[in-house]
């Protein structure tokens, strides 16, 4: 039990020192904050898309409910503290308790969602995904208590990026200790062949179910993270171009491959405002140039994208994993 | 000083059991909050001869590009003026734009940038009250003004006193057009047809509803419709038996155009009136000969006969070709009211700035005369303008 739990509290210190350090910088802490909630996000939709070989389009709806009930929570617990504890703690437990219940009604619907669609093969996921992702903003958006098309502004600022890299973290263990695990096994025999998979005495229905509100889970803790270091929460952030941008993230990364995902959200999150700051030190300070070029910025990723795509179709990994390289190198080394 | 606050909370909060509500109104900074620059150290004195730096966050692509471009082409035309009087305090102003995509987070990431890496003095924008909201709070924390050209929701202010902006608030086109209704056009009673919605169409009919009662006319109902309907009919039979002398549809131009066709086709003949929901050329695409004659109330007219537009117009005409929109105005006099507050300021440091642009009175904008009130929203005159064969013609000006 403790051996188990070694890593995350290790984690949790190596997050919270981190935090200390370098809390300091306002626009590192945001990209990071940035890049880690899209990790989460791209290793979570990983293990429905990559590892079970469903094919999900709404990951963008279930982060929208874990924003908005996260939001909520916070806004409500906003005056709150826990006497005992200094104020920093207090209201860290409490974004703690946000997140896990963004999280947990994350995958009460991802369990809605996915028990009817799951028990079909092929294409209906994707439908019905698309369509939840939808419905969520439109439901959003015409909620007045959910601060209707303008968003919800006021939550409280809590989430630094320890606690998102801490999540990160999280998943990415979660990830990896699900792929080497029975159920790991099973999830990737469903997706190679579903029907071999049934016949070797697999209950496909129940694995995919449990794989799609395990992924669900993480997206609803992504989105809360999300609301609480984006000042507004509008119902813009969680399109269908969101959902598409995770799904491009773990392809480009290589469909089954955790560090693949990984690697490619961090990279494509930070092309854009690394494109910004390449094109500022090129102008040598001068403004202007950098203005000129700030919008071909979405034309250069896409390029880059179908790059990609065209000298490695399986993805930049795969469904390798770096660690796997690493204990490979290792046996090498010690023989 | 941080950490004596801090430890003096922590003794408070042991001294204490239980969960309750925080007591100080003064929260002590959490890790998670964006910092203030303040610790850091000055930047060094050069800086303070070379160019000053103000930055904008726009929309310059994604949805609401159309708005971005208008804006940005009116800033860069204020600072060019600025820049050809001789700058501010001797020293030239030039403006860092970034794209936020219409997106929140990256106006939010965009804010960021702008203040921590290129320690702009002051921050221009933006035009959708959601992206302006996503940049206020990060403004305020570093105590950086921000001035937004044309986000009309009254809460973008509310995010504290260093957030600024040079339009009118929503409600304010309610009053206008009540007062245009009952003081020009004379009408004794009219009714309302409103989204219920869209918070802008909610809030100039409450408005309106209020002071047109004040002024002495009387409201004889109020119908209601839901963005995206097409069929208005029952409720403009409904209208049509109350027979009012005026409209008012407080809508969107997508809305507002098959409304008035079919209050045409019902042979309802009012007046209609609205506000600057109506501005776009899709209007008369929609409506046609069935919005003839109609008023709405606006920022600007490009046919105000006033000099300093007209002077705006020739020039802005000359640079980016065609007339200029009520964006790019209200761009043009966000960049102006900061200008001249950086011209007045003692030092260019936020507070300082913030104090001059608090005292901004009677300053000459295109869009209007511009004095900032104490909730920091601009109170300035809005215009009226007439369809009249498929165009807005200007009428008048209403004071407030």
């Amino acid at each position: 039990m403790i051996r188990g739990a070694a890593p995350a509290i290790l984690a949790a210190v190596g997050c919270i020192a981190l935090q200390a350090l370098l809390g300091e910088w306002a626009f590192f802490g945001y990209l990071a904050s940035l890049v880690g909630v899209n990790v989460i996000l791209a290793v979570s939709l990983n293990v429905i898309n990559g590892m079970t070989g469903q094919f999900s389009i709404g990951h963008a709806g279930f982060m929208a409910v874990g924003a908005y009930t996260g939001g909520i929570l916070s806004l409500a617990t906003a005056q709150d503290r826990i006497g005992v504890l200094p104020e920093v703690v207090s209201d860290q437990l409490f974004l703690v308790g946000s997140l896990c219940a963004g999280g947990t009604v994350a995958a009460l619907c991802g369990l809605i969602v996915g028990l009817p669609s799951l028990r079909l093969r092929g294409d209906y996921l994707a439908i019905v995904t698309l369509g939840f992702g939808e419905i969520i903003r439109v439901i959003v958006q015409n909620t007045q208590a959910l601060g209707g098309a303008l968003g919800l502004s006021g939550v409280p600022q809590r989430a630094g990026f320890g606690m998102v890299w801490f999540w990160v973290f999280l998943v990415v263990l979660m990830a990896r200790r699900l792929a080497a695990s029975p159920h790991g096994r099973s999830l990737w025999a469903i997706r190679e062949d579903e029907v071999a998979a049934e016949a070797m005495g697999v209950d496909t229905t129940s694995y995919k179910v449990r794989a799609f509100v395990l992924s669900s889970f993480f997206a609803g803790v992504a989105g809360a993270l999300f609301a609480h270091f984006v000042p507004i929460v509008n119902p813009g952030s969680f399109t269908f171009v969101k959902s598409m941008e995770i799904v491009v993230m773990i392809v480009a990364g290589g469909l089954g491959s955790t560090t693949g995902a990984f690697t490619a959200a961090v990279f494509l999150t930070l092309l854009p405002e690394g494109m910004r700051s390449l094109f500022t030190t090129l102008g040598g300070g001068d403004p202007s140039l950098a203005q000129k070029v700030d919008q071909v910025r979405m034309p250069i990723y896409g390029v880059l994208l179908v790059l990609i795509m065209l000298t490695r179709p399986q993805g930049i990994f795969g469904t390798h994993e770096a660690w796997d390289a690493v204990a490979r190198w290792r046996k090498k080394a010690r023989a | 000083m941080r950490s004596i606050l801090l430890s003096a909370f922590a003794a408070l909060a042991v001294a204490t059991l239980g969960c309750e509500k925080k007591t100080a109104p003064v929260e002590p900074p959490k890790p998670a909050d964006v910092k203030p620059l303040e610790g850091k150290p000055a930047p060094a004195p050069a800086a303070d001869t070379g160019d000053i730096i103000i930055g904008e966050v726009g929309s310059l692509t994604g949805s609401e590009a159309a708005f971005g471009i208008s804006t940005r082409n009116g800033i860069e035309l204020a600072l060019e003026d600025a820049n050809a009087a001789g700058g501010v305090k001797g020293r030239k102003v030039k403006v860092i734009v970034y794209d936020d995509q219409s997106k929140p987070e990256e106006a939010a990431s965009a804010t960021t940038r702008l203040i921590t890496q290129d320690k702009v003095k002051l921050v221009l924008g933006e035009v959708a009250s959601s992206n302006s909201l996503a940049m206020a709070p990060i403004c305020q924390d570093n105590k950086i003004p921000m001035i937004s050209p044309s986000s009309t929701n009254p809460s973008v202010t509310e995010k504290g006193d260093y957030i600024f902006r040079v339009c009118f608030i929503d409600p304010f086109q309610g009053f206008v057009m009540a007062k245009y209704a009952r003081e020009e056009l004379k009408f004794k009673n009219v009714a309302i047809l409103k989204d219920v919605k869209s918070a802008y169409s909610v809030g100039l009919t409450e408005v309106f509803e209020r002071k047109f009662a004040e002024m002495g006319g009387k409201v004889l109902g109020i119908e209601s419709y839901a963005k995206g309907d097409t069929d208005f009919r029952s409720q403009l039979t409904a209208i049509k038996k109350l027979k009012p002398e005026g409209l008012y549809v407080p809508g969107y131009y997508n809305d507002v155009g098959i409304i008035a066709r079919q209050a045409r086709e019902l042979g309802l003949k009012t007046v209609m009136m609205g506000g600057d929901g109506w501005d776009s050329e899709k209007l008369f695409e929609l409506g046609g000969k069935a919005i003839e004659g109609s008023f709405v109330s606006n920022h600007y007219s490009p046919e105000d006969p006033s000099p300093q537009v007209q002077n705006f117009i020739s020039k802005y005409k000359g640079k980016f070709g065609g007339v200029p929109d009520s964006l790019a105005a209200l761009g043009y006099d966000a960049a102006n009211v900061a200008i001249e507050a950086m011209k007045r300021a003692p030092d260019l440091s936020g507070p300082a700035l913030r104090d001059e642009i608090a005292k901004t009175k009677d300053f000459p904008g295109v869009a209007g005369t511009i004095s900032m009130n104490e909730k920091r929203d601009a109170v300035k005159p809005a215009v009226v303008l007439q369809v009249v064969d498929g165009k807005f013609k200007y009428v008048a000006t209403v004071k407030p």
